[in-house]
């Protein structure tokens, strides 16, 4: 039997009242419900103070550059299928700079869990906008206001087929633990974006402000029903609910299109066959 | 021209010119493979525009009976496969030369062979008329060209076998009757034994596939592609795991999050790709994770001349990457090395813990060569990470150790945590901001350079000692540096040559003494500013007297470096 307190307790960088303090102890719960063994975990993140929580429990880490977390989590994924691969950021790191490999990550659908902190907000560079951030916003970088529309992940998600698209709330503890455990439990790539207060640089997007926005979906909410999945994604202003937006289970995964990972054995622990390298040498003569 | 070839048909040079889609590269691939079953040695330049249709290409073969490692430049056998084919290259024709033209373009002059192609076959087999044609006038044996052929188109299409097969009868037959005036090739040695014809970049990738590579990622680039599209094609059957990444951010990213997990890996790009794979060459130093770079040279700035060679990156690959960690650069000067040496970059990436490099070029990545099957006797795979069971108690992925390199536990296969971090870390793997940490960090990760050094691949001295002139290069000018310096000595000067294939880390006081001995000391290399003169000088303090430099997107040859040095004195 797994517990959360097998996952350990660390001291952190974060601000007192930071809204990644929620998700880590909502992760750990999470991690504990699915029954993981710190060793058989691997948390894959970026740069910036959401990407520092792989180092606030106890798992295998690769805590590599921003923006980058996917493509390390597809690397490690693919040379071992067998890991339970985690990629975790901020919403500058997935949705900014790595927003190209997070389109990829879509399309490629991995058997991995994305987990978005989403604050609306550079935390770590000191207040700037994010991706994420509304329209209008005003920052020290943005002092008219952010021009440019806001990037929704939920609804790109959606759109392109990504089988578990989830939204979390921090202040929403025991939605959030559910939901990342049915993420990191699907097959496939699940989506969890996790709306979270940044106390030091978002004045807008607060507590109070989410706590009257992020209500759990109706229960009759169908989340197979893909016009709904989209409908609902794009919904902004008064309610962003949380829950699965959309599933669809029976998706194919990536790693089965390779016949070398049918197994799930550690491409490290294949044997190099030197009788087939002789005959490939030998097709050149 | 400084060679006086004795007799022609014992060394030379064959040029099939012609537009992209004029199957150019198919007959001069069949040309290949039939010369080599017949005991030549072939040095293949293969110089094409950036485009897929039209365009003016050229696949030019350097034909000998005893072994040749460098391009020539006289042309003694040219065929044009189209009009402008004729005028680009009159001036480079030898005195004995011979065109191959079209009868229809009616073209009028010397050293001209008019062939009725209309007559030979429709106009998409053309090329292998041709094909026919120069069999005949090389003096090459018909029935295993034909072999040769059914091979190529067999297994495609009957009906195209047959209609290739038709046209080089065609060709063969018009030659016999009609193309005596070209002397056909020497007899060649018929015990050289079974040869394979290879560029490159397959033996990079057959390099890669010996080491026990077990993941590659790329995004696609000239001239880097094809060492993925051999390793593609042989990845089923090698147990390999290759993704085209959506960018070269991610191919490098995703192939240091394979390492990470334990599989060999490697990524191939250009210069332009290296450039957007260089921060994550950082991470590989930071994070210890082993990985194999290869980057296959082109002219830049920026997308500069795709298609064409240069050896212009030299200190880009020496310094891409923020920050200061221990690499280490090979430059194979031969389609034999290129396996060598990637294979060599598998195992000291892993036992070193950092990011090695293979610095190829354009020229010798599509520089086909009659090689010796490479041998697997003996082979073994790189054994990634360490024993778990070597550990006791905690375990720290950057532990403290005097060569600098630490246990590498890989992630889920023992009970052991594995913590990377591309932030500065302490011992085991997490973030930390202790000044302390970050000096005893910093040392142990370049301790690692003292090790690599051991293990230096000095240069290859080839000479009298004390010569009047010691000609020294890098990577793929080897042979055309050697053969320049052949023709030299003929010339009754004493010259040596000094090939670098590791081009770092030097170990300069092994270096200084070769240099200081000889001479005059020249630096022969495929840039405009000298890079590796530079980086010789500021390594060992030795000023190269003089420099031959080439950057005008072809490959050096000897001839060029004996032009220029009789040239300046």
């Amino acid at each position: 039997m797994v517990d959360s307190r097998d996952y350990g307790e660390f001291e952190t960088a974060w601000c007192p009242g930071c809204g990644n303090f929620g998700l880590l102890r909502a992760l750990k719960r999470a991690l504990a419900a699915c029954g993981l063994e710190p060793h058989q975990i691997l948390l894959v993140s970026g740069i910036g103070q959401a990407a520092k929580a792989p180092h606030y429990l106890r798992a295998n880490v690769f805590n590599g550059l921003h923006g980058r977390s996917l493509p390390v989590a597809t690397g490690a994924k693919l040379a071992n299928p067998g890991l339970t691969v985690i990629a975790e950021s901020g919403d500058g790191c997935m949705y900014g700079e790595g927003g190209n490999h997070f389109l990829a990550a879509l399309r490629r659908n991995l058997d991995i869990t994305i987990l978005v902190h989403d604050n609306q907000v550079y935390g770590l560079t000191k207040g700037q906008a994010s991706p994420t951030s509304a329209a209008g916003f005003v920052t020290k970088a943005q002092p008219r206001g952010v021009f440019a529309n806001p990037f929704n992940p939920l609804a790109v998600a959606v759109a392109m087929g990504c089988g578990f698209v989830g939204r979390g709330y921090v202040g929403r503890q025991d939605e959030l633990i559910e939901l990342i455990a049915r993420a990191i439990r699907y097959r496939g790539t699940a989506l969890v974006d996790i709306q979270q207060p940044c106390v030091s640089f978002n004045h807008l997007n607060t507590y109070d402000w989410y706590n009257a926005r992020c209500q759990p979906l109706a229960d009759d909410y169908d989340a197979g029903n893909f016009d709904l999945a989209l409908r609902t994604a794009l919904e902004s202003g008064f309610r962003l609910p949380v829950g699965v937006l959309y599933e669809k289970e029976g998706q194919a995964v990536f790693e089965d299109n390779f016949a070398v990972l049918k197994e799930k054995t550690p491409l490290c622990q294949r044997p190099t066959d030197y009788r087939q390298l002789a005959a490939i040498i030998e097709s050149y003569t | 021209m400084t060679e006086q070839k004795n007799s022609r048909s014992h060394d030379l040079l064959l040029v099939i010119g012609g537009e992209a889609g004029q199957g150019l590269v198919t007959i001069g691939q069949l040309l290949c493979r039939a010369l080599v079953l017949e005991g030549y040695e072939i040095v293949v330049v293969q110089s094409y525009h950036s485009r897929i249709r039209g365009g003016h290409n050229t696949f030019s073969i350097r034909v000998a009976t005893s072994p040749v490692e460098a391009a020539a430049t006289r042309i003694d056998l040219l065929v044009a496969l189209t009009e402008e084919t004729v005028a680009a290259h009159r001036p480079e024709l030898a005195e004995k030369a011979l065109v191959l033209v079209d009868e229809a373009w009616k073209l009028e002059g010397e050293k001209l062979l008019a062939v009725p192609f209309a007559g030979l076959g429709a106009e998409k087999v053309f090329n292998v008329a041709a094909f026919g044609v120069l069999a005949c006038l090389l003096g090459l044996q018909r029935g295993r060209l034909e072999a040769l052929l059914d091979k190529t188109f067999g297994r495609k299409h009957a009906a195209l076998l047959q209609e290739n097969l038709q046209a080089f009868g065609r060709g063969y037959d018009w030659a016999q009757k009609n193309g005596a005036a070209f002397e056909p090739l020497a007899q060649a040695p018929q015990d050289r034994g079974p040869r394979m014809v290879m560029n490159g970049n397959e033996a990079i990738a057959l390099g890669a596939l010996a080491a026990g590579a077990k993941f590659a990622s790329f995004y696609p680039m000239t001239p880097a592609t094809s060492i993925l599209l051999t390793i593609i094609a042989h990845a089923d059957a090698m147990g390999l795991v290759v993704e085209q990444a959506e960018d070269e951010i991610a191919a490098l990213n995703m192939a240091l999050g394979a390492a990470f997990a334990g599989a060999p890996a490697l990524v191939a790009t250009s210069g332009g790709g290296f450039a957007l794979m260089t921060e994550a060459v950082s991470l590989a130093g930071m994070t210890e994770t082993p990985v194999v770079v290869i980057v296959a040279q082109r002219p830049g700035p920026a997308t500069g001349l795709p298609t064409r060679t240069e050896q212009g990156d030299l200190e880009f690959v020496l310094h891409g990457g923020h920050g200061e960690f221990a690499r280490l650069v090979l430059a194979p000067g031969s389609v034999e090395s290129c396996f060598e040496l990637t294979r060599r970059a598998f195992f000291l990436a892993e036992e070193y813990q950092t990011p090695c490099f293979v610095l190829t070029d354009q020229y010798l990545a599509d520089s086909y060569r009659a090689v010796p099957p490479f041998s697997v006797e003996g082979l073994e795979p790189v054994r990634p990470g360490s024993d778990p069971r070597s550990v006791s108690g905690t375990y720290e992925r950057y532990a403290i150790t005097g060569d600098g390199v630490s246990p590498r536990l890989l992630p889920g296969l023992s009970t052991h945590l594995v913590v990377a971090d591309s932030d500065e870390h302490t011992s085991d793997g997490h973030i930390t901001e202790d000044l302390s940490v970050r000096a005893e960090m910093v040392r142990k990760r370049l301790r690692k350079l003292e090790g690599i050094r051991r293990q230096w691949l000095a240069p290859e001295y080839d000479g009298p000692a004390a010569p009047q002139q010691l000609l020294v290069c890098w990577g793929s000018c080897r042979g055309a540096v050697r053969e320049a310096a052949r023709h030299l000595r003929q010339a009754g000067k004493t010259v040596a040559t000094l090939c670098f294939e590791q081009v770092w880390p030097l170990v300069e006081e092994r270096i200084l003494p070769v240099l200081e001995q000889a001479g005059e000391v020249v630096c022969v290399e495929g840039n405009a500013t000298g890079q590796f003169a530079r980086l010789l000088r500021r390594e060992t303090g030795f000023a190269m007297h003089r420099t031959v430099l080439r950057y005008d997107g072809l490959a050096i040859t000897p001839d060029y470096i004996v032009d220029r040095l009789q040239a300046s004195g």
